[in-house]
């Protein structure tokens, strides 16, 4: 085998990004991951991991609005980029409609693949606004829960959804 | 948390330069596209680049264009944009299917064309751990001199997984490849690859995959079938394209001209995709029936050997080839 | 409906005024959880996302063999690297520890040898996590391979070596085998006897969030924990004597559970080799496994192999059942003695079972240990027993559904084997689901391919006995009310996702009249909080539910008198609603909240109350009549509809009526939360989901990823009605029964049974795959039996059977007399 760490450490290098709207200048090495620079160099924990390996979709988050992995993305590759986490959903004291309807019809259970699912949920209330029950089977295929068989995830969907639209 | 070992990156701002720098760094660098192939097997230290070559930046890599009829597909769009993109889910049906069956949503958003390609051939005695590695001593590719499905096998028996490859030699598409060197050249597909678990492609260390390029859609049809045990996440343990072109083929008259050209093409049994010639020899000079189907499906039954590598029982996915070779030529009659 | 009943003897069940089935203001509403706002925003703390500051970061070597002596461990190398600060072997830390009393059989790091790949054995802290895991990599370890013991034949036949050196004999844990009533005579009276072996494959709980720990010891020689344990108790409990520390100076702090599902039950060595680094280095110390480390940990569902023989008259009724089950153990303990007897224990609260035998057996074997996954040891003989139940239907030409209506186990009695049933809606639960289903117009008249299969199940609202000997209560709860008006609830109950947390501010908002959101609620402290034994078994709605109703009626109580007192009112006279304490015959006349707690300090002093609950003594007297028995079983019945692809095999599973008898909903959007979650998971065990291993490779975890073990992504869920029939029982508090596991029980045998209605082939192994589905159809059709599963029920030396007598035949719960035996 190899030394596990492959090769001493190479040089930081200054990453440049928005992460909710604020400018973030962070020194990192190459091999960090964007879900470690959010979770361990910013302290922005609401991004949770289940498995590293891009196997489960809890760490989803928005890369210049579109859902990816923070597990598989590096921190260096997001130089310039604009991220959105959970925690730059809320609009001030005010909860996204999503995070609003979510807690509102229980669809976060345990809660730790919430942030993911309300993620990739918002991407997709962006493009569709009002989506079919296939479509969020489809759009939210790769974000794994645990405690809910997801129907109270597609219920707040919908009902965030209407809301954001002006259903009453 | 799994982590990523130690590397250098690169973000070269050309094909050249990153083609220099493969050159330069040889069997210690890697090419990342969108990192959902190789992050994952680096993370459990499956592969080891020294050097890692980010090349998803390239605007050369994102164009689709049309060449006089054939269309070129930069091999840096990603999954999703290639099943979204309206030209090809009109003319290449097989591939924008193939694109959009991949794992998932978020990870169509990130991997790409090229990537999936060029995806690293997988066996669940491989794509493990270190330290579950460890357990059985390793393998012949990584860390080990032993094939584990086999423990007689010369060569590691590691499977073919991608989805986009199968469609790719169905179509009798080329891949275009860049080298150190400034030469481009075109690989057929079904050249493409090879039948070894470790050396899996015939392209040289140093080039780089740049686009795919598409036959002309002159009325021929084609589809993709995909097994896997969910409808997400999952690779294929079988994948069968098929390409059918009718004599004269103009919309319904179709149905009963007989077939000019054939291919069927078994992924995910092989270390390679497969083309199953006796398939073709069923179908061409006949129309397209339920009969010539059942002796295609018969033929690529034959030829397929499943490895005990993969989910589901090998002699399931044997059994699975008919069905699933029938269902894809049906969706083409 | 069942109000009337009388309450159970025995602990101090719910009392006082609010008795089930009057109007309530809080319980009973759709309510959101007092926690969803910090879950929705990102804001709940798990375990991996607490920080201190100098933390260090730990890894743990685990063995890359499945059976072998330790020789050797050179820790030199790795502490030798820069960055690492400490390292620990087995020798550091001697004394065992494990869940139950019984099978204290674990060290934090493996001593003398290793029993599974995965074993912890030596262990590395240093300043980052990268430097821990390459450090680990650097130890020097020499191991000498021993033979492997590999499933359950092995362990039933092979004897050395031994994996440990306790138990009943060689490789076997533990033998049960206990008999309620002569059984042979029931089947000698039977019109038909059918014997069926049925084998469930194990599975694992996978819940999102990985095990992580950070410990932290003080300059005051104390120790902190904090932890994702469903169990902060058991996990105080195990420091305390592995590390030899006055459990006073010990803190386990239980951290929101991402996910548990049983997982996170047991004391784990990871949770003790931090505490030990910590102490060790003085500075806090961080523990995150990995998804593969977290497959190790492991404490699912075990693989169970049974055997069922069960007599019925023509009408469908049971003579007698005779019950076998074989239970692949793993590695060690764990809950795996009362998992053994879970697997024979709840067979008689669903159908009247007059005479029964129950014969168990647990392997040591060398995997990851197996423990409790929602459901405990019974949804393998449960789905064994409604399964067959399918069968002798089949047989008799009955209706599945009447066999099993007509033959219910009656509320208010006590079971062959000694199990004190108080309410008992599976009645209507399985009406609801038949009406709403179609059943009747959809089972055998469906065209070829599709199917519906129907099934019940019943599960605990918490265990009788504690997990350690003791008098002491199962919960407690203490309040606090000061003079803002504010109350807080302080439990050592944990919330893992299922609203625990909730239930408690519910439940005392429900009491003293006032919004749920004002209550802060503390829990999961061994510092702050009573002891609750921990969030399993289905007991924290029931039990801390319990000892909240109790402790918010003595706080009225003195509220209420002080107010009687300022308004010359009689304390009966004193209503408590909408944030106001007022008089019942003139409601303007009252005080807030906040004012009528004031006049309480005044009258008593500081106002705080307990209340605390411990389940009502059981009938049964014999040795294992402890696994069994709860204050109040909930019931449940589903109807599976469902696809099978003939050229394929595939099962598509569409839609699922599921009918749950819930006694009473605190809050039915998390009880609807509960039982769709559990038929998520019941579809997964049905389906996909398997943990496994290749025995020819050196018995290496096949699938240890989430990519490759199957949990069923959004394309699998189907449909799913829920029908909650709400039937209080006494015990429960508002006549609540629990929610979080029973609902999982009856989907593995009514998707089994709806593939045989689909497509006509038996598939008497789970999971139910397309490749086992083809395969029987492939036997069909060339003429042979179109089944898939075992054939043959393993020799086991059982032993003489403990004869108990059932309470028909005069028992009384006592084991008979070896004189009354010879007789």
């Amino acid at each position: 085998m190899s030394d596990h760490r492959v090769i001493p450490e190479p040089p930081k290098t200054v990453l440049h990004m928005k992460v909710n709207g604020v400018r973030i200048e962070e020194a990192i090495r190459p091999h960090k991951t964007l879900l470690e620079v959010l979770r361990e160099d910013l302290l922005l924990t609401g991004t949770k991991h289940g498995c590293e390996l891009g196997e489960c979709g809890t760490c989803a988050v928005l890369v210049d609005g579109e859902p990816v992995l923070s597990c598989l993305v590096l921190g260096v590759a997001c130089q310039g980029k604009s991220v959105e986490t959970v925690e730059g959903m809320a609009n001030g004291p005010e909860l996204h409609p999503l995070q609003e309807a979510f807690a509102e019809l229980g669809a976060a259970q345990c809660g730790y693949c919430t942030p993911g699912f309300l993620l990739t949920a918002k991407e997709l209330l962006d493009r569709d606004p009002d989506p079919s029950r296939e479509t969020m089977i489809a759009a939210l295929a790769g974000n794994l829960c645990r405690c809910t068989g997801y129907l109270k995830i597609y219920e707040a969907i919908e009902l965030a959804a209407a809301r954001m639209r002006g259903v009453k | 948390m799994l982590r990523l070992p130690n590397f250098h990156y690169h973000v070269p701002a050309t094909v050249a330069e990153a083609v220099a720098l493969k050159a330069e760094h040889g069997p210690h660098a890697s090419y990342v596209a969108g990192g959902t192939d190789l992050y994952p097997n680096m993370k459990r230290r499956q592969q080891e680049p020294h050097h890692v070559i980010q090349i998803s930046q390239l605007r050369e890599l994102h164009e689709v264009r049309d060449e006089g009829g054939h269309v070129r597909v930069g091999a840096g769009l990603t999954l999703t944009a290639v099943h979204q993109h309206e030209r090809i889910a009109r003319d290449y049906h097989a591939l924008a299917e193939a694109a959009e069956s991949v794992a998932t949503p978020l990870l169509r958003n990130m991997g790409t064309l090229g990537g999936n390609l060029c995806l690293d051939t997988r066996c669940n005695y491989y794509d493990q751990s270190y330290e579950w590695r460890k357990g059985i001593n390793f393998c012949m590719k990584k860390d080990g001199d032993i094939c584990w499905v086999a423990k007689s096998s010369p060569k590691c028996l590691a499977v073919s997984s991608t989805d986009t490859a199968p469609v790719a030699v169905a179509l009798g598409a080329a891949i275009e490849v860049t080298s150190a060197k400034g030469e481009t050249r075109r690989i057929p597909a079904g050249d493409f690859f090879r039948n070894d678990g470790i050396d899996y492609m015939k392209k040289e260390h140093d080039e780089l995959v740049t686009s795919i390029h598409l036959p002309a859609p002159n009325g021929w049809r084609s589809s993709y079938m995909k097994l896997r045990r969910r409808g997400s996440f999952d690779f294929p343990v079988l994948g069968v394209a098929v390409f059918v072109k009718f004599a004269n083929a103009k919309g319904a008259a179709a149905k009963d001209a007989p077939v000019e050209e054939a291919r069927v093409v078994l992924g995910a049994v092989f270390s390679e995709p497969t083309i199953v010639h006796g398939a073709a020899d069923a179908l061409v000079g006949r129309p397209l029936t339920k009969e010539s189907i059942e002796d295609a499906a018969e033929a690529a039954f034959k030829i397929a050997k499943p490895m005990d590598n993969t989910d589901y029982l090998l002699s399931y996915r044997k059994e699975m080839v008919m069905p699933f070779t029938k269902r894809a030529l049906l969706k083409v009659m | 409906m069942s109000a009337k009943r009388s309450q159970n003897d025995g602990g101090a069940s719910s009392r006082g005024s609010h008795r089930a089935g009057e109007p309530t203001r809080v319980v009973g509403k759709p309510l959101r959880k007092v926690d969803a706002t910090d879950k929705v925003t990102g804001k709940t703390l798990f375990a991996d996302d607490l920080v201190r500051p100098r933390m260090l970061y730990c890894k743990l070597l685990r063995s890359h063999l499945p059976h072998a002596t330790i020789k050797n461990i050179d820790l030199g190398p790795a502490l030798a690297m820069e960055g690492v600060v400490a390292g620990l072997t087995g020798a550091e830390m001697p004394i065992q520890f494990g869940i139950l009393p019984v099978s204290q059989d674990e060290h934090a790091l493996a001593l003398d040898k290793a029993r599974f790949i995965g074993d912890p054995i030596a262990a590395i802290c240093a300043e980052d996590e990268e430097t821990a895991e390459a450090a680990i990599h650097a130890i020097k370890v020499e191991l000498e391979p021993l033979p492997t013991i590999t499933g359950i034949e092995d362990g039933i036949k092979i004897d050395e070596p031994r994996i440990h050196d306790y138990g009943t004999r060689g490789n076997v844990h533990k033998v049960v085998n206990l008999q309620f009533g002569d059984v042979e005579a029931g089947f000698a009276e039977a019109d038909h006897v059918r014997d069926d072996v049925i084998f469930f494959e194990g599975n694992t709980h996978l819940p999102m969030e990985q095990h992580a720990s950070l410990a932290e010891w003080s300059a005051d020689r104390k120790l902190t924990l904090w932890s994702s344990t469903q169990t902060p108790h058991y996990v105080h409990r195990a420091l305390a004597k592995v590390l030899e520390m006055p459990a006073a100076r010990v803190r386990v702090i239980a951290c929101p559970n991402g996910g548990g599902f049983g997982g996170k039950s047991d004391p784990f060595n990871h949770e003790i080799v931090v505490a030990k680094f910590a102490m060790m280095t003085g500075r806090p110390v961080k523990v995150t496994l990995t998804r593969e480390e977290v497959f190790y940990c492991h404490r699912g569902r075990h693989p169970v192999l049974m055997r069922i023989k069960t007599g019925v008259k023509k009408d469908g009724a049971i003579t007698g059942m005779h019950f076998q089950s074989a239970l692949d153990g793993g590695a060690y303990g764990s809950y795996g003695v009362a998992s053994t007897f879970y697997t024979g224990a709840l067979q008689t609260v669903t159908y009247k079972i007059p005479r029964y035998h129950f014969q168990g057996i647990r392997l040591f074997t060398n995997k990851a240990p197996c423990g409790p996954k929602r459901g405990h040891g019974t949804p393998q003989p449960r789905h064994a027993l409604e399964v067959q139940l399918d069968k002798i239907a089949e047989d008799l030409k009955m209706d599945p559904a009447e066999i099993r209506l007509k033959h219910l186990t009656p509320p208010d009695s006590v079971t062959a084997n000694y199990l004190k049933i108080g309410s008992m809606g599976l009645g209507e639960c399985i009406r609801k689901v038949v009406a709403g289903s179609d059943w009747k117009n959809k089972h055998r008249k469906l065209p070829y391919g599709r199917g519906v299969g129907i099934a019940c199940s019943s599960y605990l609202s918490g265990a009788g006995l504690p997990i350690y000997w003791n008098h002491m209560p199962h919960s407690g709860v203490q309040l606090k009310l000061d003079r803002s008006g504010g109350v807080a609830v302080f439990c050592g109950s944990t919330d893992i996702g299922q609203g625990s947390d909730s239930v408690l501010a519910y439940v005392v908002a429900e009491v003293l009249g006032i919004d749920p959101f004002d209550i802060r609620v503390v829990t999961a402290d061994t510092d702050l909080t009573p002891v609750d034994l921990g969030s399993y078994s289905s007991r924290v709605t029931l039990m801390t539910g319990n000892a909240a109703l109790q402790a918010a009626e003595r706080a009225r109580e003195l509220v209420a008198k002080a107010v009687a007192e300022k308004l010359e009112a009689k304390v009966n006279d004193i209503v408590f609603a909408d944030g106001r304490v007022f008089r019942a015959s003139n409601p303007d006349e009252g005080y807030s909240f906040a004012k009528a707690v004031q006049y309480a300090e005044a009258k008593f002093g500081t106002i705080g109350t307990v209340g605390s609950y411990t389940p009502p003594r059981s009938p049964g007297r014999f040795k294992g009549a402890g696994v069994g028995p709860s204050p109040a079983y909930s019931y449940s019945a589903a109807v599976v509809e469902l696809d099978v692809d003939p050229d394929t095999g595939a099962p598509q599973v569409h839609k699922i009526w599921i009918g749950h008898d819930i006694g009473k909903s605190i809050n039915p959007l998390l009880v609807e939360g509960q039982v769709e979650g559990s038929v998520y998971m019941g579809l997964g065990e049905a389906i996909m989901e398997e943990m496994v291993y290749r025995e020819n490779r050196n018995m290496v975890h096949k699938i240890p990823s989430m990519l490759e073990y199957k949990s069923p992504t959004t394309f699998e869920m189907c449909d799913v009605e829920t029908y909650l029939i709400e039937d209080p029982d006494p015990n429960g508090p508002f006549g609540a029964k629990e929610a979080g596991q029973g609902p999982l029980l009856p989907i593995m045998p009514a998707v089994a049974n709806a593939v045989y209605d689909a497509v006509g082939v038996r598939i008497d192994e789970i999971p139910v795959t397309a490749e086992k589905i083809r395969r029987a159809m492939r036997d069909k059709e060339r003429g042979r039996e179109g089944r898939f599963g075992p054939t043959k029920f393993p020799d086991v030396d059982w032993g003489d059977p403990l004869v108990v007598p059932p309470p028909w035949e005069g028992g009384d719960g006592k084991p008979l007399e070896e004189e009354a035996l010879k007789k």
